[in-house]
Parts: C-alpha cells; sequence; structure tokens
C-alpha cells in the first residue's frame, strides 16, 4: 500500500490548486450571493482538461483516473464546492457518453462536452421517484426514429441553462430493466423548465425541472440498448459520488484553515483561543476526521480505477463517510468561529451551505447505508 | 529561433517566510516550492512566440538541487519542448548562475534568452544583466512587451516614470517584468506529456565553471516587528514628531 502521491498527481494538484485559487476563489462569495452560474470560469476550466477527466484522450479527454479526479475536486471546492460540483456533474455525462455512447455519438457530443461549448445536466430523479430512482415514470414511446418523451424531472442542477441533458426514460416495462438513455438538446421541440429553484446553498448553478411534453428526441440519440439506462445511471453515479465527497473535502478543508486562523488569532481571557485545551482537542478532531474522510474518498477511487467487485460499495461507503463527516468540519469551524461565522463576511457559513446538500444528493446517505448494507447481508 | 528560458526554484509567493533559528537564511524544508513568477512570465512569452511561429523550440533550464527538476517539469507541462538541468548543491549567487548559463549558452546557441527580472526570494536582480555582459550581448531588461521585428526585438521597458522602448539586435538577453503576459495553466495532458519530455542533466565541472559563492552571508533576520501608532493631537505636534522623533522632515 502506498500513501503518497505520484510526481504527476503532485503537478495535478497543483495545478487545480492554483487556478480555484486564481479563478474560483476570489468572485466565489458573489457568485453565491448573486446566483451568478460562471460560465465563463467554468469554460476555462475545462480548457485545462477539467471537464473530460476520464474521457479517453483520443476523445478530447484528459484520460486520466478516478483518484486524480479525486484530488481535483478537492482543490477546486476548496474555492467553490459549488461551481467544482457542477463540474462533476459535466464530467459524469461526458464519462457516459464516452464509455456506453457509439462511435456516431462521441463525434457528435464528446468535444463539446469536454471542451465545455455544451453544459450537460444528468436527469434522474422525478417529483415522484427519488430514492427509489427505479420507479421513474417519465415514459419514451418509439415513433418510427424518434422518441416521443413526456413526463418531468426534478431537481435537475444546470436545468434550464444545460445545452444537453442526458435522461433516464422509461420505454420498456416497470422497474430497472425497462429504463433507457436518452440525450436530449435544448432547444427540442416540447423540452420546457420549471422556475429556477431557490436554494440554502449551491447558489452559482440553477436547478430547476425539466419538463417534457411530446417531445421528440431522435432513436439515435440513445446511449446503448433499450433497457440499459439505469445501469448506465448507476454507474455514473459511482464516479460522482467520490466527485462529491472529494467536493466536501475540499470545503472542510477551506473551513478548516480557515478555524486554525480564526483560532491562532482570536484572542478571549487574555490568550488565544488556539490556547485552550477544549478547543485544541476540537480542531484536532475536526483534522482528524477530515484525514480520515480523504482515505476513504481514496480508497473508493483506487477501488472504482481496478474495476473492483467492491467499488460500488466502497464509493458508497466513502461518499456516506466524506459528506458527513465534511459537514460537521464546517459546522465545527463556524462553531470555533462565534459570531464571525454566522456572518457572510466569513467564508465558513457558505460552505456550510454548499455542504449540507452533499448528505442528500447523489442517493442520500441513508441510500448509501442501503447500498452497503444489502451487499454486506447478501444471503 | 531557439529560446532559452531560466527557471528558478523559490518558495511559492504565498507561504509565510520563517528564519532559521541559527539566522544562517530562511526556513526551506516541508515548505512549499514554486516556480519564480517572473520565470513563469519568461516562459509563457516563449511559448507565444513558438505558437505564433517566431521560435521553433523552447528550453528551460534550471540550476540548483536536483528538486529543481520538479520546476523544469513545470515548464515542459505549460509546454517547453525540452530542459536542462545544472545540478549542484553549493549556494548559487548571481554571478555563478550568469556564468554557467554562459557555457549552456554557447552549447545551444539560442537566439534569444530570458530571465525573470529578479528571483522573489533573493530580490537580486542582477543575473540577466551579468549573462548579457558575459555573453557581449545586447540586454532588454525588465521587459513589459517583446516585439520580434525583421532586423532584431523591440523591448518596451517599466522605467521609473513611464515606459522606454529600445530597439535590439539579436541575439539577446530579455528580462521579464509583470505586465509582459498572463502566464497559462499547464493543462491535464499536458502534464501527463510533460514526463515524456527530456531534460539533460550537467555538472558545473562538465561545463568548466567554479561556481563556489563570492558573497558571504552575515546573517538572516526578520524585519523589525511594526510598532503601534500614536495619536496626535494637533497638526502642530505631527510635524515636531516628523522632524524630532521620525526625523523624515
Ligand atoms: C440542489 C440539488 C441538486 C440536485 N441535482 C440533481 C440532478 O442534477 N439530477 C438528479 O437526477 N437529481 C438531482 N437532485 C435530486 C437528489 O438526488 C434527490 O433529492 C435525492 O436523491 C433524494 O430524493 P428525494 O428528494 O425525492 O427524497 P426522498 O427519496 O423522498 O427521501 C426523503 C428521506 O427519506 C429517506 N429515505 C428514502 N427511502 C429510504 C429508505 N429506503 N430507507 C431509509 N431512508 C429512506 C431519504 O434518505 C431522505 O432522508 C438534486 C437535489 C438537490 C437538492
Amino acid at each position: 500500500m502506498r500513501f503518497t502521491l505520484s510526481e504527476d498527481q503532485e503537478a495535478i494538484r497543483r495545478t487545480a490548486g492554483d487556478f480555484a485559487a486564481a479563478e474560483f476563489l476570489p468572485y466565489a462569495a458573489q457568485w453565491d450571493e448573486q446566483g451568478i452560474f460562471p460560465v465563463d470560469a467554468l469554460r476555462k476550466a475545462a480548457d485545462l482538461g477539467f471537464a473530460g477527466i476520464y474521457v479517453r484522450e483520443e476523445q478530447g479527454g484528459s484520460g486520466l483516473g478516478r483518484l486524480d479526479a479525486a484530488l481535483i475536486f478537492e482543490e477546486l471546492a476548496a474555492a467553490c464546492p459549488s461551481t467544482a460540483a457542477y463540474l462533476s456533474i459535466q464530467n459524469m455525462v461526458a464519462w457516459m457518453v464516452d464509455r456506453f455512447g457509439n462511435d456516431e455519438q462521441r463525434g457528435r457530443f464528446l468535444k463539446r462536452l469536454t471542451s465545455m461549448e455544451s453544459f450537460a445536466s444528468y436527469c434522474l430523479t422525478e417529483p415522484g421517484s427519488g430514492s427509489d430512482a427505479a420507479s421513474l415514470k417519465t415514459k419514451a414511446v418509439r415513433d418510427g426514429d424518434h422518441y416521443v418523451l413526456n413526463g418531468t424531472k426534478a431537481f435537475i442542477s444546470g436545468g434550464g441553462a444545460s445545452d444537453l441533458y442526458a435522461v433516464m426514460v422509461r420505454t420498456g416495462g416497470e422497474g430497472p430493466k425497462g429504463i433507457s438513455c436518452v440525450l436530449v438538446e435544448k432547444g427540442s421541440p416540447g423540452l420546457s423548465f420549471g422556475k429556477r429553484e431557490r436554494k440554502l446553498g449551491w447558489n452559482s448553478q440553477p436547478t430547476a425541472m425539466v419538463i417534457f411534453e411530446d417531445c421528440r428526441v431522435p432513436v439515435a440519440n440513445r446511449l446503448g440498448e433499450e433497457g440499459e439506462g439505469f445501469k448506465f445511471a448507476m454507474s455514473g453515479l459511482d464516479g460522482g459520488r467520490l466527485n462529491i465527497g472529494a467536493c466536501s473535502l475540499g470545503g472542510a478543508r477551506a473551513c478548516l484553515e480557515a478555524a486554525r486562523n480564526h483560532l491562532m488569532h482570536r484572542r478571549q481571557f487574555g490568550q488565544a483561543l488556539a490556547e485552550f485545551q477544549a478547543l485544541q482537542f476540537r480542531f484536532a478532531d475536526m483534522a482528524t476526521e477530515l484525514e480520515a474522510a480523504r482515505l476513504m474518498v481514496h480508497r473508493g477511487a483506487a477501488s472504482l480505477d481496478a474495476g473492483a467487485a467492491e467499488a460500488s460499495m466502497h464509493c458508497a461507503m466513502a461518499k456516506r463517510f466524506a459528506t458527513d463527516a465534511g459537514f460537521r468540519i464546517c459546522n465545527e469551524a463556524l462553531q470555533l468561529h462565534g459570531g464571525y461565522g454566522y456572518l457572510k463576511d466569513f467564508p465558513v457559513e457558505r460552505y456550510l451551505r454548499d455542504l449540507r446538500v452533499h448528505q442528500i444528493l447523489e442517493g442520500t446517505n441513508e441510500i448509501m447505508r442501503l447500498i452497503i448494507a444489502r451487499r454486506l447481508l447478501r444471503p | 529561433m531557439k529560446v532559452l528560458v531560466a527557471v528558478k526554484r523559490v518558495i511559492d509567493y504565498n507561504v509565510k517566510i520563517r528564519v532559521k533559528a541559527d539566522r544562517t537564511g530562511v526556513e526551506t524544508a516541508n515548505v512549499k516550492m514554486s516556480m519564480n513568477p517572473f520565470d513563469e512570465i519568461g516562459v509563457e512569452e516563449a511559448l507565444r512566440l513558438r505558437e505564433a511561429g517566431k521560435a521553433t523550440e523552447v528550453i528551460a533550464v534550471s540550476l540548483g538541487a536536483q528538486q529543481c527538476q520538479e520546476t523544469i517539469r513545470t515548464a515542459l507541462a505549460m509546454g517547453a519542448d525540452r530542459g536542462i538541468l545544472v545540478q549542484t548543491d553549493v549556494e548559487l549567487q548571481p554571478l555563478a548562475v550568469a556564468k554557467l548559463l554562459k557555457a549552456v549558452i554557447d552549447k545551444e546557441q539560442p537566439g534569444l534568452v530570458i530571465l525573470g527580472k529578479q528571483a522573489i526570494d533573493d530580490d537580486s536582480n542582477q543575473t540577466g544583466q551579468m549573462l548579457a555582459a558575459l555573453l557581449g550581448w545586447s540586454q532588454g531588461t525588465f521587459a513589459s512587451k517583446l516585439a520580434i521585428t525583421d532586423d532584431g526585438l523591440e523591448v518596451t521597458r517599466e522605467v521609473d516614470g513611464g515606459l522606454e522602448t529600445v530597439k535590439l539586435k539579436t541575439p539577446a538577453v530579455i528580462t521579464t517584468d509583470l505586465r509582459l503576459n498572463e502566464p497559462r495553466y499547464a493543462s491535464l495532458p499536458n502534464i501527463m506529456k510533460a514526463k515524456k519530455k527530456p531534460i539533460d542533466v550537467i555538472a558545473p565541472d562538465a561545463l568548466g565553471v567554479d561556481p563556489a559563492p563570492r558573497l558571504k552571508v552575515l546573517k538572516v533576520e526578520e524585519p523589525a516587528k511594526r510598532q503601534g501608532g500614536k495619536k496626535v493631537a494637533s497638526v502642530q505636534e505631527l510635524v515636531d514628531k516628523l522632524q524630532n522623533e521620525a526625523r523624515v522632515i
């Protein structure tokens, strides 16, 4: 077992960190407060290869692995978790097209996605189908060389702003086997969007319903075969969960650094806060949890890269642990800041609001436990 | 035309510098190291010349300990074609660096050499000038604009009181100022390609140069701690203090 990064990984981490410090961090508070979707900053990230991290190189991607991605997302999220997380979704869709699409589809979509000329959304959740994703109802009925889509997707990150939607639809009977994945272009007749949701965090990216009313989509836009969509959606999520875990690492790390700074400089009762043992112990626990979470995310990434049989479980464990730990660390950092932590002039509350949703999406942390338990309690 | 760029490994500009307890220098153990920011600007300028078809090859040269290879890799990841490391653990001062660079340049015969105007660790601002003198080449220091013309170079320099534009014959030595350009980030594919690009490692003896330091550092100290401010009651008192206490007017 090796616990050191390779020289390349060090260089990748450093580039991502430098980029995030210069291109995300100075603007993140404003993006949050004014609900700005930073299209230009995201395209700059794509110029460096951050939008197709594990898309193959010959397809315009960076050809790297999941561990490399985890390093990148931690760095980007240390500046802006919400923007980093949107980039994770872009990567997820680009990877699905590369992995499950055919040559014609790769040629048609991949370059646009890895350059972020086109923004992408992943559409699984519906108003009536959240954790029980396989019960989704959006219907796609074949009509010649088109599908006709009817139904509504809820909570779609990038909804309304994205150019391409990877939509899980029902082409067959009930359950996961009746689900297919189709790519729907913005501007397709019958495609519309709900209002932009108002949210606690993740404000640098829009979330909206995506509505299909007799929306016609070419059959040529279906990834893989009919009935394979749910499998694709779930394997996309394995990597998505690691990325979300890594985004929690980044946000938590930023809060830990802010807390350290505050403890060293804030004085009460005639001494620096850092000299109170009660606070030292809490700070030590925060740092320890962060380190544990990072090890789990990296382990999950190594497992997925190796195609291990336990990979999905490791990803679920890492997502559950890292997003819970990440939120707790932000919350502790806020407490250590006293009243200042509650002010928008200090960065901790933004990270706290952004990281809260990581415990809910890409499968709630309850569903992560379900995945783990199902795997371990198989008769 | 080949372009040679010198890149120095320095303590990252974000790091809070600490003086060693024995006052012989600053703490470099477990400290983040990066390419000197002025050298990044130099690499960027060389790459832009190559992209504009004005240069054929960009060579990144570093001098110092083995870890300077990382700095060269950074230049290669930005897009430089190959690297040269003059490897030594001896403390290198500007004159030694200039002599070593001259020896490398004699071998490589570049048409243009770009250095940072200074390195952010010792702020010497000497190497480029010394190198130009040793080579007997023209020099354009503190460049904020560089244009290749039919018969040489036109360099806009940042000088006290404004900008000065000079014409230079090539080969020439240029040192970069902050406003010359904004360096690019290395992209992921280029980081991966960088490890396949060659880095030649040379010892100072092989270049026939003795790099031993000529100057001795007596001691390194932290700047004096800032004193608290004072309130004055009147302009009269202020002028009095400026004259008699601070003695600045
Ligand atoms: C900001 C934001 C962005 C999002 N972006 C996207 C997106 O881009 N694409 C997309 O498809 N979806 C997206 N989602 C949706 C997200 O994935 C779902 O909200 C999530 O899967 C939970 O579904 P739900 O909201 O319907 O909750 P429900 O499934 O109704 O769950 C309610 C509660 O019950 C618990 N629960 C449910 N079932 C069980 C069980 N069997 N055992 C124990 N506990 C259970 C849950 O854990 C949760 O605590 C986003 C959500 C948010 C908030």
